[in-house]
Parts: structure tokens; sequence; C-alpha cells
């Protein structure tokens, strides 16, 4: 996967996640071009599309779209997974997740999603490894929130 | 969940991204946010040190501010200080600002570097995992990867870590020890360290597949393991019923890296494992979750990926064409679409072929009610694939048909498909002819030159179709609106073939002309030249309407027309066909002679257009209605007097541009065949004997720089080429042609961005090394589009025998000690030769310097000659030379002598610079 990016039906960029170096010149471009494709399409439309030699998989989840680009061999439809175990790692964490908990907690979504994919692969595709992994995090962070001192701390499954 | 992760506290962020979202406009957003970024900066600026979590609290703010769109311009210290601090969340927030917003060439890298370097030497596996994440250098990540005590999920990021510097900077991580074991991870009991490691793999696979050819039979087993096991095995590693769908993915990908197994054994394993894969489409659904099917579509569609790159079991191969078969006509379009775009390859095996045909239906009828562009293209495409002899004629009628409809974004890739398909599986070229027509009908402005240039070359070819395509031009010259492009076939076959419908009267020359000229005065310059050359055509075919074509082209609209190209072809033509007898008229109009035979230009567009690889190979045993033999371009030419030659150049000739002259039927796109047709400039080039900068060539398009600097035997040459337009050049291409004994002179050659933008300069370099000494030049060719025109330009490159020169001092004694030595008559040339241009003594020296030699004062005991000498450098010798100019003021005249120790060195030395005065 090349990159991925989260837009809301109005067009605003929520989430990008790049995994290829580009510009920041080329990344705005290539936002504002995609953005305005996939938001012309209709409902019923496939969710794949030729777009310069890449392959655009896309996914409307109510008011936001997820839309990754992903290259030529590439498995379309597994890409369209990938989206939805995203969502659905998003939705078990926040509960329920809408569009305002990404906006607000927008780390939070990237911590998420580096824990699922790195460097445009798929990492981790259990949702329970996923979660735990950031249940870990979060409590490391409630740990020094406290005053603990995080070397002290002594992950159990590390032993 | 905890509820604690929810803002975590970070509460002078949750109320700056409330109050941008309750901005009423834009200028409000940016005002709140500028009034921020002012703030951030104070604060950061500010002489007291802040806290761990202030400074969080405003990298983040950063970051939601660069998601809006705005640019970031600083914070990244204070980011990079986040990641040496020990609170967890703080690192975390410093890594996220640091992945997201900087750059791989920023000068903060070493910092960062020191940053993740102190992480990954921690014990902590959550630090390592966080370090991995945003990674940027190397050699300790195989070791942590195949390290028995990692943690699984430290193994899983390393892995993937590897893969993005193995993609980004493979030196550094060398190959080693550690391959081997990095595949024995395919084995790992933990599904997600599996999962990792197989991407890994299918890219070091990729690079240097020996290495790991024992991945095969792990993957193979692996997958046979997932694809055989009960859903629920897997445990968490099922989705939605199936079991784990990306790993049995990323392990068929990783098997596309390589052959069928050779072990037979492996192989039946393997083929079993596929047959499961297939059988479970048959299945039906554990749910009715559009997931479930999407999962398990997905292991599908890759190993029918799998089972097409290995294209050796026609059984798999059928099963899987019958498998898509049914997708052709499944309710979702996402998997319509991945049948039409998968069967496109499958049309391409031979075992395989005649099943997608049955298809032929479906996929017309796809054409015809898909909803979504991108489905309907994926149909023509596949429509295009699976075109052979037996089926041409309707997919051809089917696809014209579309085309009265098609979108206009896929329109010309249509007109191109169909121009192909028409002329390749013709065997009645009537038909051949019909199609092109009406091609033009329905999508005259999506047919490109190229494929007109075709149907032309085509019919005069074939002689068997001339007399059915004057008469189907000339009646589809009827309608009272035609397209230009028709006007412009319409006017080259009637002036060529005109006569072979010309005994019926309803067609008879004057008929016929009027039609033509009826048409003339819509058309544009381009148009309107082709037309006066097909009526100097008539003029030789038809006697009896010489005469109202003379009175059409003594007109003060032709004659006088502001155009040049036109007014010069109405001024030639008609003192041609005054002055010109009859048989001097017959010989010079004469019937175009048959063009070379060569691949379709149009092929060549099309592959283009879709880059190589993506266009399925249709050309089976069936050939080219011209059959591939290259002739040499100058058949057309060379038996014949100038007279002709300039007037079938003129013929041809629609562009104007005088470099792009006879180049204009003939296959545009084959490099070599065409520089045969464009002439090559050297204009320019005596006035690079003595310098090395300069203008070498220039039109009203384009300009071509040169800047050369030479030692000894090698040479570097700066090649800038200017675009004088406003508009792009577009498939901008250049390359260097010599004669085979200059060859291995050159050595490199950059490579060139195919677009140069309007005002825009780029630069080519290359390289040159003398071998031996040479007489000829190389030729630059350059190629270009601009406004739909195809440009070819040819430079003679100013690489000579001068520039390899080193001058060499010596006194008078040396100088004439050597004279003598050099003394066999072979060895001297001697050239007197009257001035050119003023005889001054500092121009001459300057000239005499910038050849290459020292000028050597006090030799000669005349003062008014100029004595040099230097030694000439190439890889396998050296020649030294000598040289005496003397000037002759009274007389205007200048005597040069050469003297080396080889004579073609010599001539070659002298008549370069003998040119010069």
């Amino acid at each position: 996967m090349q990159f991925m990016l989260l837009f809301s039906r109005q067009g605003k960029l929520r989430l990008q996640k790049w995994y290829v170096p580009l510009s920041d010149k080329e990344k705005k471009k290539i936002t504002r071009e995609l953005v305005q494709t996939v938001l012309a399409r209709k409902p019923k439309m496939c969710s794949f599309l030729e777009w310069r030699d890449l392959k655009i998989v896309y996914k409307r989840y109510a008011s936001l779209y997820f839309c990754c680009a992903i290259e030529d061999q590439d498995n379309e439809l597994i890409t369209l997974e990938i989206i939805h175990r995203y969502v659905e790692l998003l939705d078990k964490y926040f509960g329920s997740v809408c569009e305002l908990d990404i906006i607000f907690n927008f780390e939070k979504a990237y911590f998420i999603l580096d824990e699922f994919l790195l460097g445009g692969e798929a990492q981790e595709t259990s949702k329970k490894n996923v979660l735990k992994a950031i249940e870990q995090a979060d409590l490391l962070q409630e740990v020094s929130n406290t005053g603990l001192h995080p070397e002290s701390f002594v992950n159990p499954s590390c032993v | 969940m905890p509820a604690v992760s929810k803002g975590d506290g970070m509460r002078g962020l949750a109320v700056f991204i409330s109050d941008i979202r309750n901005c009423k406009s834009k200028e409000a957003e940016v005002k709140r946010i500028n009034k921020e970024l002012a703030n951030i900066r104070s604060k950061f600026k500010g002489d007291k040190a802040l806290d761990g979590y202030s400074k969080k609290k405003y990298v983040c703010k950063l970051l939601f501010i660069f998601l809006l769109g705005h640019d970031i311009d600083f914070g990244h210290m204070e980011a990079v200080n986040l990641l040496s601090s020990n609170k967890y969340t703080e690192k975390q927030i410093g890594y996220l600002f640091i992945s997201v917003l900087v750059n791989s060439n920023s000068d903060l890298i070493r910092l960062i570097n020191n940053g993740i370097k102190n992480d990954l030497a921690s014990r902590n596996p959550t630090f390592m995992n966080l370090a991995l994440h945003c990674i940027a250098f190397a050699s300790e990540i195989p070791r942590i990867l195949v390290a028995g005590d990692t943690m699984d999920s430290v193994k899983q990021s390393a892995a993937l870590c590897l893969l993005r510097l193995n993609r980004t900077s493979p030196d550094l991580v060398p190959m080693g020890e550690w391959t081997a074991r990095v595949v024995h991870l395919l084995n790992d009991q933990h599904l997600g360290v599996v999962t990792a490691a197989t991407s890994l793999i299918t890219t070091l696979a990729q690079k240097s597949p020996d290495d790991f050819k024992t991945s095969i039979s792990l993957a193979v087993a692996r997958l046979s393991r997932i694809v055989t096991s009960a859903s629920i095995d897997l445990q968490d590693y099922t989705y939605y019923f199936v079991a784990a769908p990306w790993l049995s993915v990323k392990l068929l990908r990783l098997l596309q890296c390589y052959p069928p197994p050779e072990d037979a054994a492996l192989r039946s394993r393997l083929t079993e494992c596929l047959e499961t894969i297939l059988n479970k489409a048959q299945e039906p659904p554990k749910s009715k979750k559009v997931q479930h099917s999407n999962a398990k579509n997905a292991v599908l569609f890759e190993a029918i990926s799998l089972i097409i790159h290995h294209d050796s079991e026609p059984t798999l191969l059928v099963r899987a064409c019958n498998q898509l078969g049914q997708f052709l006509q499944h309710r979702e379009t996402n998997l319509r679409y991945l049948a039409l775009e998968s069967m496109c390859t499958l049309a391409s095996s031979e075992f395989s072929h005649e099943a997608v045909k049955t298809h032929i239906e479906t996929v017309i009828n796809a054409l015809k009610t898909e909803r979504d562009v991108s489905v309907r293209q994926r149909a023509v495409d596949l429509l295009y694939a699976m075109c052979d002899r037996s089926n041409a004629k309707q997919i051809v009628a089917e696809m014209l048909s579309y085309l009265e409809t098609a979108d206009y974004s896929i329109r010309e890739e249509i007109v191109l498909k169909v121009a192909i398909l028409a002329e390749k599986y013709a065997v009645d070229y009537t038909w051949y002819v019909d199609t092109i027509l009406n091609l033009i009908r329905i999508a005259g402005d999506y047919v490109s030159e190229e494929v007109w240039y075709r149907v032309i070359q085509i019919v005069i070819n074939r002689d068997d179709v001339q007399g059915y395509a004057a008469k189907t031009v000339f009646e589809a010259l009827q309608a009272p609106a035609c397209h230009e492009n028709l006007v412009k076939v319409g006017g080259y076959i009637l002036g060529e073939f005109g006569n072979l419908i010309a005994g019926d009267s309803r067609s008879s020359p004057l008929v016929q002309f009027n039609l033509l000229h009826s048409k003339f005065h819509l058309c544009s310059v381009p148009t309107r030249a082709l037309l006066l050359s097909a009526y100097i055509k008539f003029i030789n075919l038809f006697p009896e309407v010489k005469a109202t074509i003379q009175e059409v082209l003594r007109s003060d609209s032709q004659l006088r027309n502001a155009d040049v190209e036109l007014q010069q072809r109405a001024v030639e033509y008609l003192r041609l066909s005054c002055i010109a007898s009859t048989d001097i008229l017959a010989t010079v109009l004469e019937e175009m002679p048959p063009f070379p035979e060569r691949e379709s230009s149009i092929l060549a567009k099309l592959k283009r257009k879709k880059g190589p690889g993506n266009l399925p190979d249709i050309d089976d045993a069936r050939r080219n209605v011209n059959g591939n033999t290259e002739h040499s371009e100058k058949t057309e030419t060379t038996n014949k007097v100038t007279l002709v030659r300039t007037a079938s150049a003129y013929l041809l000739n629609l562009n104007s541009t005088p470099t792009a002259g006879a180049s204009l039927l003939v296959d545009v796109f084959s490099d070599s065949s065409t520089l045969a047709s464009v002439e090559v400039s050297d204009e320019n080039f005596p006035r690079f004997v003595c310098k090395n900068n300069g203008v070498i060539f220039e039109n009203q398009l384009l300009q071509i720089g040169l800047k050369s600097e030479y030692r000894q035997n090698l040479g570097r040459m700066y090649v800038f080429y200017g675009n004088k337009t406003s508009t792009q050049f577009l498939s901008f291409s250049s390359s260097v042609t010599c004669n085979d004994t200059l060859k291995n002179h050159i050595l490199s050659t950059s490579s060139v961005d195919p677009i140069i933008e309007g005002g825009a300069q780029v630069q080519q370099i290359l390289n040159i090394e003398c071998v031996s000494d040479f007489t000829d030049a190389p030729v630059l060719n350059v190629q270009f589009r601009y406004g739909g025109t195809l440009q070819n330009i040819a430079v003679k490159l100013p690489v000579m025998l001068n520039k390899f020169f080193q001058p060499t001092e010596m006194t008078s004694q040396d100088f004439f000690q050597r004279w003598k030595q050099l003394g066999a008559p072979q060895q001297e040339v001697q050239k007197i030769f009257k001035a050119k241009h003023p005889m001054d003594t500092e121009v001459t020296k300057a000239k005499i310097l910038g050849f290459g030699v020292a000028l050597l004062d006090r030799v000669d005991p005349n003062p008014e000659n100029f004595v040099g000498a230097g030694v000439i450098h190439s890889k396998n010798t050296q020649v030294g030379c000598l040289l005496r100019l003397e000037p002759n003021t009274q007389a205007q005249m200048y005597r040069l002598t050469l003297r080396t120790s080889r004579d073609s060195v010599s001539q070659r030395l002298c008549d370069l610079l003998s040119e010069q005065f």
C-alpha cells in the first residue's frame, strides 16, 4: 500500500498516512485530486478505480471515506477488508466510532493504524492482538501519568 | 477499553479542536489557527522551559493544524526532544509527529536516529516497537528479527521494518546469514509473525529469487494447512469465517515470484491447495456479510493470479475461467469488475483463450448495461483481449456501436483498439476501410493522426482495395457535414485513386473535384495544404479539369494566402502545371509507391498509452496486414528524380515544419526508421570547432544548447533543451546515434523527462570517450509531441577529433626537429584557401587556441605566421600534431599545413580548421 487517506463527505481530510516518500506539494496534489475523484462517484459504483499507475480502493463508512492506493499486483478485495478491519478496530476501541472520535483523538487513530499496518503492509491482522497492544500502551500511559517511571514498569509478557 | 484513552487529559487540545470546529467561515478558522501558531511559537521560544506535558500538547496541536492542510515549519526540535523523554505518551507523540511530518532528507535525521537507537537498545518492548515504526536506519534489525528471545510483536515490526528498508535503501541491510533464518519464520507458531515475515520474504524473493527458493516448500505447506483447516482453528486469525485471508493472499503472492515447483510432490500439493480454494468458491457462503465474501474471494482471485502466472495446468485455467464467468453476472459490482480484469489475463493463455471466448455475450452485455464507467472500461479491455479472427467482426461492431455513447474519457482508447483489431483481423479489406470510415464518422475528434495515416498506408499498399476505397470515401464525402479527418482521407485517396471511379458519370473528375473543393474553405490549414496536393494530382490524372484547377490555384485566396505553406504550394503547383510537359508531370505526380511495411504505429501508440505489459498480447500466429518486414525507408524516394522527391515530400508534409519533412506517413514511432527521413541539421556544427559552448540548433519550438568539457581522451557534454513555446512538449525523447566506427565513443547518455513544460529547460548529459581517431560525428535525435504533432529533429553533435587535444609547449628547436621527423609525404596535409572572415591576428590566435593546440611564440622566423602543437589523446594511442598557418593579407589567402604521425588525423584536422578562417 502506498498511502491511506480518510476524508469526510465534505472533502475534509481527517487522516493521512503515507508509506512512500513524497514532497508535501505532491501529497497535497494527490489528496486534492483523489478526494475529488472519489467524492464524484455514485454509491453503487465499484470500489476500485485505476488512477495513474496505481489502483485506488475506497469505501464509505457513514460520513467518512477510507481510501487506499495500492500497486498493480496488489489484491483489491483484501485491501477492502484491511479498511474494514481498521474500522472495526476503531469501533471497538472508541465504542461505536464516529467521525468526531477520529477528529478529537486523531493521535489514537494513528496509533491504532500503526499497530495494524507497518510500512504499508498488514503487520498484525488479529483484532485481539492489535487491541491488546493498544491497551498496553494506554496502561503504560496511565502508569506514567501517575508518575511512575516507565522503566520500572515490567511487561509480564516480556519476561 | 480504558476510559482514560479519550483525550487523555490534553484538555487544551480538545478545546482547540472544538474552537476550530465552531468556526463559521474559512477566514475565522485561519484566524484561529494563526493565533494558535503564534501562541505555540512564543511558548517554544519563551525563556521558561516547558514541561513534557505542555510540549506534548503543543506538538499535538501542530499535528492537528497540519492535518487541516496548513504548512508547519517549526516544532520539529520539540518533537525530537519528546523522543528522548522517559514518559511513554510523550515519546509516542514525538514519534507520531516525526513519522507524519518529517521527510527523510531533513537534517534532523541525525537527532532522530539517536533517539531511535536508544529505544532499540532498551529492553522495553513497547519502546522498541515505537522505534521500529519510525525507523530510519538499520544494521541491528536483522538481529532483532531472528533472535530467539525477541517478543512476537517486536519480530513483526522488525520484519516489516526491514522490508521498508530493503525497498528504500537496500545497501543498508546486506543479505547475510540471517536471510536463511528469515525463511524459517514461515514456520513460526505465531500467525502474526508469519504474516509480517511473508511480506518481507516476498519482497526479498523478488530481488534475489535464488536466495529464497527454500521458501516455496514452506509457503506451500503453510498454505495447505490454512486452506484445509476448519474455519475456527485459527481463532482470531479467522476473519468472518475465512481462515487467515491476509496470510493466504500473501503466501499466494510469494509463490508468484517463482515458476511452478519442480518437485512433483510439492507441485501436486500446491495444485491440491488451489483446487480446494476453487472448490470453496462453490460452497454456500457461511455468512451473508460482504466481509465474508470479500475475504473468501480475495484469496480466490489471488489463487487465480497464481494459476495464470504458472500457466501450466489447463484444467485449473479452465476452472478459473468458469469461476470468473460466474462472477461476470454477480450482483456485486466489485466482483464483476475484478472478474473482467482477471479474464483479460486469462485470454492471453493458449489454454484458456477459447474458454474466455464463450463469455462474449455477457461481456458485450456488460458494455451496454454497466452503469459504472470503470467497469465498462474493463469490458472493453476484455473484448479487445479475447478478439481473434473468429469474432473480430462482432467485437468491432459492438465497440463501434458503444463508441457512439461512450464516455469521453475512454473514447480515444476505444478508437485505437477498434483500428488495431480492424487491421489485424481484416480478411476482407473493404470491411477494414468501412470500419475506419465509420470510426471517423462516429468519433472523428478522437481519431488521432496515426489512425488515418494507417488507413492510407494500407490502401496504398493493397491495390485490391483502392477502387473500393475511392468509391467509399467519395460517398462518405457526400454527407453535408463530415469530419475534417474524413476530408483528409478523402482528399488523399481521391488524389491517388480518383481515376478508378472516374468512369462513372456520377463521380466524374469534375464532380470529384467540386466535392472536395466544397469542403476546402471549412478546413484547417494542414488539411487545405493536403487538398492542394490532391488538386495537383488531379491535374495529372484528369487533364480535362486542368483549367478549372488552375483557375482555383490562381485565385488571390490561394496565390496570396497569408499562410506561407499554402501560398507556396499554390505558387509551385500552378507553375508546375503550366511549364511541365505531360511526361514530366506524370513522373513527378506518379502514384505513391508502397510504404515500407512494419508494425502498426497505432499499436505502438496503444502500447505507450497503456504502458508495456498492460496490453494483453493478442499477436499470435496471425501476422499484421503488413507483416513486420522492415524495408529501408529510402526505397520511397531514392530511385526518383529530385523533383519527385520534393513533390512527394510536399504531398506528405502537412505540418509545414521543415524538419518533420517527409516523415509523415511513415511509422512515426520506430526511431531508427524515421531517422533516415529526417534531415540532419549541421548548420551550426562548424561553429563548435573552436569553442565548446553555444546554441547548436534552434527553430520556432525548440532551442538546443551545448556546454562541453574535455580532458585528455574523455569528454562530457551537457545538452540543454529549451521549450520556447508556452505549451508542454509531450513524449519527449532524445537519443544519440552514430555509425559503427563511432559506436563506443559515446559512453552514456542520461535520461530526460518525457515532458518539458512550456518555457522550461531540461538537461541531458553525454559522456564521451575518444577510442581512436575518427571523422564522423554522432547525431542527436530528438522527438516530441507538440500540439498533436510529432516533431523529429536530428542534429549533428560537435564531437570532433580536435576536442581531445592537449596543448604542448615546446621550444623552437624542438618544434623544427619534430617537424622534420614528421616529414613523410602522407603525414603532411596542406591546404591553401581564401579567407572567409576579416584577417585579424587576435581572432586567429583565439581560434587556434580554441582548436586545442598550444600557440608557440617566436618559433616561426616569420612573425606573421602562427605555429601550434598538441597531442590528441585517444584510448588506444596518442597522436602528436604540429600545425602552421601562414596568412597572406595581400591575397586574402591562408596556407595551412598539418603534420601528424597519422595521415587520417592530419587530413581530418586540416578539414576542420581550414573552415574557420
